[in-house]
């Protein structure tokens, strides 16, 4: 355990809180990308690269895009009714 | 109450969590062979340098296979489920009315988007073509792939696209991924004794080709997960575009 080890776990504690706190799903989902991509740093420096670089590809690309195309056609349906 | 209730429960939950990492073993020193045994066993006898993509597509291919085909029916899943709602004469007239207003983007970001384009289709087949020697493979240069063609979409060249009915291609790319990790599995049979069984040459270690079916599979898998992801984020843009087109 060095103090790299204890930074990118702090910043994952951070993000993962704040992602939580955020309340509008918009703001939401780019505040849990900088929780994704802390996460990708935090398996990174624990000697996990394969691992890491699945996360990168998953939380800032599957996720985020899927979700926002979901929150959009949802935002839709609300404004039919 | 539900205050009280709910920090009672938080901090039994925080009690719980410390008691279960003071019992893990310490940081680099796993308690099972397997995790040190692994290295060694993977470059001498399977001749690729990245342990985590022999595991998956050697060792435990038959499992990777399963993932694979859960990851094909999820994409044929959601597809089959999406355009059910639709009508195709639609989403032609969405297309074309979100290509008109596309003209309206800034230039700067169009440029932007076209560059990286190239970029990234080169660092997606880099990582999937090195998965047996570095960091990477067949899933993750599958998803940097899909970022790719989804670049094009940005960019707002779809117009050049329209003409070859990239949707068409995707849904091939997708099946014959998947297809060919079956026929490799079933190669093992054929070829080898059991299903799975790596019936290749090993090359040399630390060359491109090395690993027998490892790299074969993981070229499989990329075009796979390209093709399904592309597919999956192109059906949730359809049902976009579709509202775009109602609410003009």
């Amino acid at each position: 355990m060095t103090a790299l080890h204890v930074v990118a776990l702090a910043v994952v504690a951070l993000t993962g809180t704040a992602t939580v706190l955020v309340r509008d799903p918009a703001r939401q989902l780019v505040v849990a990308g900088f929780f994704g991509l802390a996460l990708a740093v935090l398996f990174f420096v624990f000697g996990a690269p394969d691992v890491a670089l699945s996360q990168i590809a998953v939380a800032t690309v599957a996720v985020p895009v899927m979700a926002l195309l979901t929150l959009a056609r949802m935002a839709d349906r609300e404004n039919d009714e | 109450m539900r205050r009280a209730l709910g920090l009672a429960g938080l901090v039994a939950l925080a009690a719980l969590a410390v008691w279960a990492v003071t019992g893990l073993p310490s940081f680099g020193h796993p308690r099972g062979p397997y995790a040190t045994d692994s290295v060694p066993a993977m470059v001498q006898e399977r001749h690729v340098s990245n342990t985590v993509v022999g595991i998956t597509f050697d060792l435990r291919g038959i499992d990777t296979l399963g993932e694979e085909l859960i990851l094909f029916s999820a994409a044929l899943g959601s597809t089959l489920l999406l355009r059910a709602q639709r009508r195709e004469g639609r989403v032609e007239e969405a297309a074309q009315r979100a290509d008109e207003q596309r003209t309206r983007m800034p230039p700067s970001l169009r440029a932007a988007g076209a560059y990286l384009v190239g970029p990234a289709l080169m660092l997606a087949v880099y990582v999937i073509a090195h998965g047996n020697l570095t960091p990477g493979g067949g899933f993750q240069g599958g998803v940097i792939g899909a970022a790719a063609l989804l670049l094009v979409y940005a960019a707002g060249q779809m117009v050049a696209l329209e003409h070859v009915r990239p949707v068409a291609l995707v849904e091939l790319a997708e099946a014959v991924g998947a297809a060919a990790f079956v026929l490799v599995a079933i190669g093992g049979m054929v070829f080898a004794t059991v299903a799975m069984a790596n019936f290749l040459g090993f090359g040399t270690t630390g060359s491109l080709l090395s690993g027998g079916t490892i790299p074969v599979l993981n070229a499989a898998v990329g075009v796979e997960v390209t093709g399904a992801v592309t597919l999956i984020i192109t059906e949730f843009l359809d049902q976009a575009l579709l509202r775009e087109a109602r609410s003009a």
